[in-house]
């Protein structure tokens, strides 16, 4: 067995002004024939840079200083273009994160594979159509004529990445790079396309390097693990060894930060008072109308739970299964079509506006893009005292009140005249965190609230969040996809999908023995559930 | 259990390095900018030329005498004061077929173009935010609003400034009204798609649920966030009106012909092109000098402020 | 697809209608009285009377615009008082210089400006593309009939290898025709192909940092196929739409063009009838290239299909 791919000791030049002088340093690091690698970093940390490297596509602003790569022996770095575009599909091949932009909006699936033929094979059309066909079928998408004939707009997500896949093991190349090719993906999607890579990749005996920021996923493909800190390589070593004994200190921080699939919390406090009261909530979208025919979207239906003081309720569910929706009607950014919503004793679905603003106090949102969420013109404290300053407190007590809340969320109270742009995400979010609590609401609403998260800053952020439920004596309604963080900080879960709560109950009983078959479907799909993590021993 | 995991407190701070770093503010980065400076500067220059117009070796511009007509650049005559009198005057630019001074013409000429740019990127900015903001959150008015100004920007905006001038009399101000007509819409289309685009960012979602009032969502979040765009598309409308009021002139369509403008300077040298092709470069190279230092400063403009807009074009 | 023809082709009309009324009000809403206004200066008072009862100017404001856009359906445009002949007839006579003038122009500005966007976008930052952007912001800024003069003096006086003005029709022979085309149609692409190249460059900038052209060149696809197979192919619809939009421009520049080169066409039409105040082929020629405006709009529209798979309403 020889390595297909010999990286040593590669540094690659940040540009001017970056946040550090080199993007990676003195990396080392080998595939070998039909093994699985996982490189495993946090946003920043230089995994996709070494990638694109490898393939030869990095901008010129990051230029290779040291080191070589090899490809079967042969240099890369030192490689020509013309070189390099002769090895590219044919020897190395990458797939990249977001299938729905990876694939031409308007050249047919069939011709973009083709495309790859045509280049490096000196076959006649009709063979190259036959080896189109022979490949979709290897991916296992249905029906390949059509495949073939279709747009990728026409595709799912799950099926754009397969064409991907297709596009880009047909010349049967030693190398794949993988470049967190699940990430875009829900998660029973990205079970299956996991699965289809380690089939296509034991069948043809190819090297991958798979990178990926979820542990979840290296505990389901790796063969080896190579971590990635800032640029240089911490540890590198078998899955079994690196997940049961990390040796390097950043690693164990990593993998301990990673949340356990088991449910953390007892549930109980039944008797407390009722917060939120949802029940029969429906939002209905509906479009069309004089030429086309009239379309109507059940974003939720019939969505009914409740939520008591110091309870957290996690609203679990893949992409478009309207847990968002849920969460905007009960915080009346949008009407709901029909159903209540009782906030205590006050109903909050159908009051008109100006009854709705006393209530709007009590309840509060923070969102998914912590990039998004803060206005790049206001400073922090402005953004922390418009709150309370609209329910008319005075300017001083409510600044007075946002420096307690920087250092509930464990910020530095002096920063409230800083900007957004000057704070990190996870930092952001601590900012929309206090925000939120300025008006000390009853409920409070974190919608994929810690998603856009690296792994170590959510764990953070998650403690901050069961630390201020417990304080506070709050309600809140967790939204996120991930059973894992829903595992870490709900007392219940409503299970969502196709706009309708599949299954409700205490998170233990939900997770232990999950009744529906869609959620039995989820649980299965998880990544990494063979594993604990969470908790180093 | 989390227990065992790092240290939450020194940690947080730790794993996240605060990124703080210093910003150059808005200021310096516009001073820093080669378009900005070079525009801004030829700005200056021309407001000062239109400013200092009396000294700068000029007559009173509508001065004319049937003595100087016809005359080359640099040549000397004499022209006829208001009083009567006649003075010897060096003809730097030439003089045109009734013997006025094409230099003090031209440099007068910078007066009307300015202020014409100017009035009319401030008025097509007003109208247009006052119709854009109306349309982007009065959504009765959103349908009817945006109609007419399809209609408006159907019909090319040259058209409708010839057809309303030559149906008012022409004057300073009726020719900034009807240039600046035909812009108010592409002012209305972008105030209202960035207020319907800013509306749905999280930030004014969070605004909502804190309970500001609909008014101060619209001044305190979405306004200040429309002001670098507007400042850009203002300067881009300064300069077309400067070139589309030397148009107008040109085309004898314009303000009165007495008037020092470019184009009127240009209209009356065309007839006699061919033998004196100074009395339509001079004026010609001071308007497309000013509509590009306009033009050049609108694209420096763009580059700081509204980047999202310069990567669009 | 059908449906989103036919809603395409509907949308128009509502513009239309509303052009129409626009042009109908531009001379209602006039202050003074539209038949003294469209009987011209020296109208005898029994010709003023005729076209008030004509027009029906004693009836409701509704009512006139029930007869005016009667008669607009009927292709009645009105009559000119001063060319002395109806609109539409006027019109007929004088379009083929106009459409011998855009075609050539359109022709020279998309061949010249589609390959040099692209070109620039690829070499974002090289000296191409720093010239392309400087030709462009000079496009935009030196006015049509600076330009014109200063071809005229160059190449028609100077070098005399190109008719100075006139136009001959294609009928008189094809040389002759094309050699009075020549520099007119070059003046007038100058601006469009600033607009074209600008937009081409910034679209396929946009399409190239694209993560489906990473995957093109991950392919090991040469630079060419990325560019043109990959890049254009989507770049191809705001490229379609700046070609559509840019006839606004390319109408105002015919009004000036024609009137520096001396060319019998609808632009020298508007001046002329502009000039002579008569209303009724001002309205008229307004209408005509509005509608014009609309209608290639929507075939570049229409042209999505072609390009844009995406597009099914």
């Amino acid at each position: 067995m020889g390595a297909v791919l010999e990286i040593r000791n590669l540094a690659i030049a940040l540009p001017r002004g970056g946040d550090r002088a080199q993007a990676v340093a003195g990396v080392d690091l080998t595939v070998e024939r039909g093994e699985i690698v996982c490189l495993v970093g946090e946003s920043g940390s230089g995994k996709s840079v070494i990638a694109h490297a490898v393939m030869g596509l990095s901008p010129k602003e990051l230029k290779a200083v040291a080191g070589e790569i090899l490809l079967e022996g042969e240099d890369i770095l030192r490689a020509s273009p013309e070189r390099l575009r002769e090895l590219r599909c044919v020897r190395m091949s990458m797939i990249f994160q977001e299938p729905m932009t990876a694939l031409n909006p308007v050249m047919r699936c069939g011709d973009q594979i083709d495309e790859v033929l045509a280049m490096h094979t000196a076959l006649g059309a009709a063979e190259r159509r036959e080896r189109v066909r022979r490949v979709i079928e290897e991916v296992h998408l249905p029906d390949p004529e059509r495949m073939m004939a279709s747009y990728p707009h026409q595709l799912s997500g799950g099926q754009r990445q397969r064409i991907m896949i297709a596009m880009a093991l047909i010349m049967n190349p030693v190398l794949l790079i993988a470049d967190e090719p699940t990430t875009a993906l829900d998660v029973t999607t990205q079970a299956q396309i996991l699965k289809l890579i380690r089939e296509l990749q034991q069948n043809h005996g190819t090297g991958v390097l798979f990178i990926t920021h979820d542990f979840g996923v290296v505990a389901e493909i790796a063969d080896r693990v190579a971590v990635l800190r800032l640029g240089t390589l911490v540890e590198m070593r078998a899955k079994a060894d690196l997940l049961a004994r990390p040796q390097h200190e950043y690693t164990r921080m990593l993998i301990g930060s990673v949340p356990g699939i088991e449910p953390k919390r007892q549930g109980g406090g039944e008797t407390a008072p009722l917060v939120l009261k949802a029940a029969g909530l429906s939002k209905v979208y509906r479009s069309g109308g004089f030429l086309s025919a009239r379309r109507a979207v059940h974003a939720a239906e019939d969505v009914s739970f409740e939520i008591r003081r110091g309870q957290t309720l996690g609203i679990v569910g893949e992409s478009g299964s309207g847990k968002s929706t849920v969460a905007r009607c009960i915080a009346r950014l949008i009407d709901p079509s029909a159903g209540s919503v009782s906030l205590g004793s006050d109903e909050i679905a159908t009051v008109s506006a100006r009854a709705l603003r006393p209530l709007r106090r009590r309840v509060q949102i923070v969102f998914q893009d912590p990039y998004r969420s803060l206005n790049p013109r206001r400073t922090v404290g402005e953004a922390i005292i418009e709150g309370p300053l609209n329910y008319g407190m005075g300017r001083a007590q409510a600044l007075a009140r946002a420096r307690s809340l920087m250092e509930t969320v464990r910020l530095d109270p002096d920063a409230l005249d800083r900007y957004p742009h000057q704070f990190s995400g996870g930092q952001r979010q601590r900012i929309c965190i206090a925000r939120a609590l300025a008006l000390e609401p009853e409920l409070l609403i974190a919608d994929e609230a810690v998603s856009a998260l690296d792994v170590s800053v959510q764990a953070q952020v998650l403690r901050l969040f069961d630390e201020i439920r417990e304080r506070m004596n709050l309600a809140m309604l967790f939204i996120t996809h991930d059973l894992r963080v829903a595992a870490q900080v709900c007392d219940h879960v409503a299970v969502m999908s196709r706009g309708r709560v599949v299954e409700y109950g205490a998170t233990r009983e939900v997770f232990g023995a999950p009744r529906h078959e869609y959620t039995r479907a989820l649980f299965a799909a998880a990544p990494g559930r063979g594993y604990t993590f969470g908790s180093p021993s | 259990m989390h227990a065992d995991a790092p240290a939450a407190p020194a940690a947080d701070l730790s794993t996240e390095a605060a990124n703080v770093y210093v910003r150059p503010t808005v200021w310096q980065r516009l001073a820093r900018h080669w378009a900005v400076r070079i525009g801004g500067a030829a700005m200056l220059l021309l407001t000062l030329v239109a400013l200092a117009a009396p000294v700068l070796g000029t007559v009173d511009p509508t001065l004319f005498d049937p003595g100087s007509r016809d005359l080359l650049p640099g040549a000397t005559g004499e022209i006829t004061t208001l009083e009567g009198e006649s003075v010897k005057h060096t003809f730097l630019m030439g003089s045109d077929s009734f013997g006025r001074d094409i230099h003090s013409r031209v440099l007068y000429g910078t007066r009307v173009s300015l202020i014409v740019g100017i009035a009319c990127a401030l008025l097509a900015v007003l109208l247009g935010v006052v119709a854009g903001l109306s349309a982007g959150y009065l959504r009765w008015l959103d349908m009817p609003l945006m109609r007419v100004m399809d209609g408006v920007m159907a019909i090319p905006g040259i058209l409708i400034a010839i057809a309303l001038v030559a149906l008012w009399k022409a004057s300073l101000l009726t020719v900034i009204v009807a240039i600046a007509i035909p812009e108010i819409p592409r002012v209305t289309r972008l105030v209202r798609s960035l207020v319907l685009s800013i509306r749905e960012e999280p930030y004014v979602e969070a605004a909502v649920s804190l309970g500001t009032p609909t008014l101060k969502i619209m001044f305190g979040h979405i306004l200040p966030n429309t002001v670098a765009p507007l400042i850009v598309q203002g300067t881009y409308i300064c300069a077309s009106a400067i070139l589309t009021e030397a148009i107008l002139s040109f085309l004898g369509v314009g303000l009165p012909t007495d008037m020092p403008t470019w184009g009127n300077i240009m209209a009356e040298g065309r007839v006699q092109f061919q033998q004196f092709p100074h009395n339509v470069f001079f004026p010609g190279i001071f308007l497309a000098v000013t509509v590009l230092a306009v033009n050049i400063l609108g694209d420096g403009l763009r580059d700081v402020l509204d980047p999202k807009m310069a990567k669009r074009a | 697809m059908l449906s989103f023809l036919v809603k395409r082709i509907l949308a128009t009309v509502p513009v239309l209608l509303i052009v129409a009324v626009l042009v109908f009000l531009l001379l209602r809403l006039t202050p003074g009285d539209p038949a003294t206004i469209i009987a011209g200066d020296a109208a005898s008072p029994e010709n003023v009377a005729k076209i008030r009862e004509n027009l029906g100017l004693s009836k409701p404001l509704l009512v006139q615009f029930g007869i005016w856009f009667g008669n607009l359906m009927a292709g009645d445009l009105g009559e000119s008082y001063f060319f002395k002949m109806k609109v539409s007839t006027l019109i007929g006579q004088r379009i083929e210089p106009t459409l011998a003038l855009s075609f050539c122009t359109i022709v020279i500005a998309v061949l010249v400006a589609v390959p040099l966007g692209v070109i620039a976008a690829w070499k974002q930052g090289g000296w191409l593309d720093r010239a392309l952007m400087g030709f462009s912001v000079m496009g935009f800024s030196v006015p049509v009939f600076v330009l014109g003069y200063l071809l005229i003096w160059l190449v028609s006086l100077k070098l005399a290898l190109l008719p100075v003005q006139g136009y001959q029709r294609i009928a008189d022979g094809f040389g002759p025709f094309i050699r009075h085309l020549i520099l007119p149609s070059i003046t007038l692409s100058v601006i469009y192909i600033a607009l074209i190249a600008r937009v081409t460059r910034a679209a396929v900038q946009d399409v190239l940092s694209e993560d489906y052209i990473r995957t093109a060149r991950a392919k090991g696809l040469p630079e060419v196929r990325v560019l043109v197979g990959h890049a254009l192919a989507n770049a191809a619809v705001p490229i379609l739409t700046v070609i559509g939009i840019g006839i606004a421009l390319l109408i105002g520049g015919v009004v000036v063009t024609e009137s520096v080169y001396g060319i019998p066409g609808l632009g020298r039409l508007t001046v002329d009838a502009v000039l002579a105040r008569d209303f009724p082929t001002i309205q008229g020629v307004i209408l005509f290239f509005s509608f014009v405006y609309v209608l290639i709009n929507l075939l570049v529209d229409l042209s999505y299909l072609v390009f844009d798979p995406r597009i099914r309403y």
